[in-house]
């Protein structure tokens, strides 16, 4: 018999935790999934070095938000029993690997994000969480390096590259407006210093990725709608697929190791 | 491999400060940069390095393998030129 969902007391903390959580797992596993087909082994190494940074601070945040819960889920059952609705990732994290040129947007707009968010977070009143902040800004950090290189060579590249990358742009766009998002559960911990208010990285965010996209002699699109919904459990189709993938094994067996 | 945007790299890592950089493989990449993430991504992953360099494989040039004979076999015959005549006091470190 699968394994059945667990439930989350979701308090502001845990939820918040389970949020960060998920981005990581989520893009990690995006990643993870190149893992042979790269263009190149050079890039097939840099891939899963980038998913494995994300896989640790998963990890940590899932024993994080374990811990302040208090009952009996931990790390394994947060990533291999929830559902999709229960899962609160960014939608931009969970859209698929498309072709490597889409990859490295995807990778590009998030990093610019996660940098400024893992800084600012170090200074988190709450120790944990300023601590897995300052090993994850090392990642995140190398993480925008690596992508911002890539952006300038394939938008400032071939003519194949350039059209891949931008229409990669446009079609991620959307998506970007989540990161900046605050809703009432996050502003109470913005109050007491937990959480940094994503709205305060928004001017710098504007300052540093348009600058990027511009040297690599791409556009960003004029418009201003943005998706929403991966915060609150309302996802795109792709998630359900990516978790049927991951949570596989524990579904059928429940609880095997090996 | 015929990979002519991506040429070939020579990577050297530093493990520790006082250390020679050491040629630790190849790499092929686009350019200067990249190589040298490429460089960190492949070499470093397990916290081998403090330093890298990449050089253009082009760029080196290299003793012919059929003239080692007069390259390096008048060296064979003079054990007077090793050190090992001497005790090296063991606060001198690596040498």
């Amino acid at each position: 018999m699968a394994a059945a969902s667990i439930t989350v007391s979701e308090t502001p903390l845990v939820l918040y935790v389970l949020r960060r959580a998920d981005d990581a797992l989520i893009l990690g596993h995006r990643l993870s999934e190149w893992c042979g087909h790269a263009p190149m082994l050079e890039e097939d190494m840099a891939l899963a070095n980038m998913g494995l940074d994300l896989l640790g601070q998963a990890r940590e945040l899932y024993s994080y938000a374990a811990n302040v819960e208090g009952r009996a889920n931990d790390e394994d059952k947060f990533a291999y029993l929830r559902d999709v609705r229960q899962y609160r990732n960014l939608l931009l994290l969970e859209q698929p690997n498309g072709d490597f040129a889409r990859t490295m947007v995807r990778q590009f707009l998030y990093s610019g994000f996660a940098d400024l968010y893992w800084r600012a977070m170090m200074k988190s009143s709450d120790a944990t969480l300023a601590a897995i902040a300052a090993k994850s800004e090392k990642e995140s950090a190398y993480h925008l390096r690596h992508s911002s290189e890539w952006m300038v060579r394939l938008g400032d590249g071939t003519e194949e590259s350039h059209r891949r990358a931008q229409a990669a742009i446009n079609d991620l766009w959307a998506f970007t407006g989540e990161m900046f998002e605050v809703d009432r559960t996050e502003r109470a911990l913005i109050e007491a210093g937990v959480a940094v208010d994503p709205a305060s990285l928004r001017p710098h965010w504007l300052s540093t990725v348009p600058g990027v996209i511009s040297e690599a002699t791409l556009t960003l699109p004029n418009s201003e709608w943005m998706q929403q919904g991966g915060r609150s459990g309302r996802h795109s189709e792709h998630l359900g697929h990516l978790l049927s993938e991951l949570q596989s094994m524990q579904r059928t067996f429940p609880g095997v190791t090996w | 491999m015929h990979t002519p945007n991506t040429p070939l790299w020579e990577v050297f890592i530093r493990s520790r400060n006082g250390l020679a950089h050491k040629h630790v493989g190849s790499l092929h990449a686009a350019d200067a940069t990249l190589a040298l993430q490429a460089a960190r991504d492949i070499y470093t992953r397990r916290g081998e390095g403090l330093s890298i360099w990449v050089v253009p494989s082009a760029a080196i040039t290299a003793s012919d393998p059929s003239e080692k004979g007069m390259m390096f076999e008048p060296a064979e015959s003079k054990i007077y030129r090793h050190p090992t005549f001497y005790d090296v006091p063991e606060e001198v470190g690596h040498m």
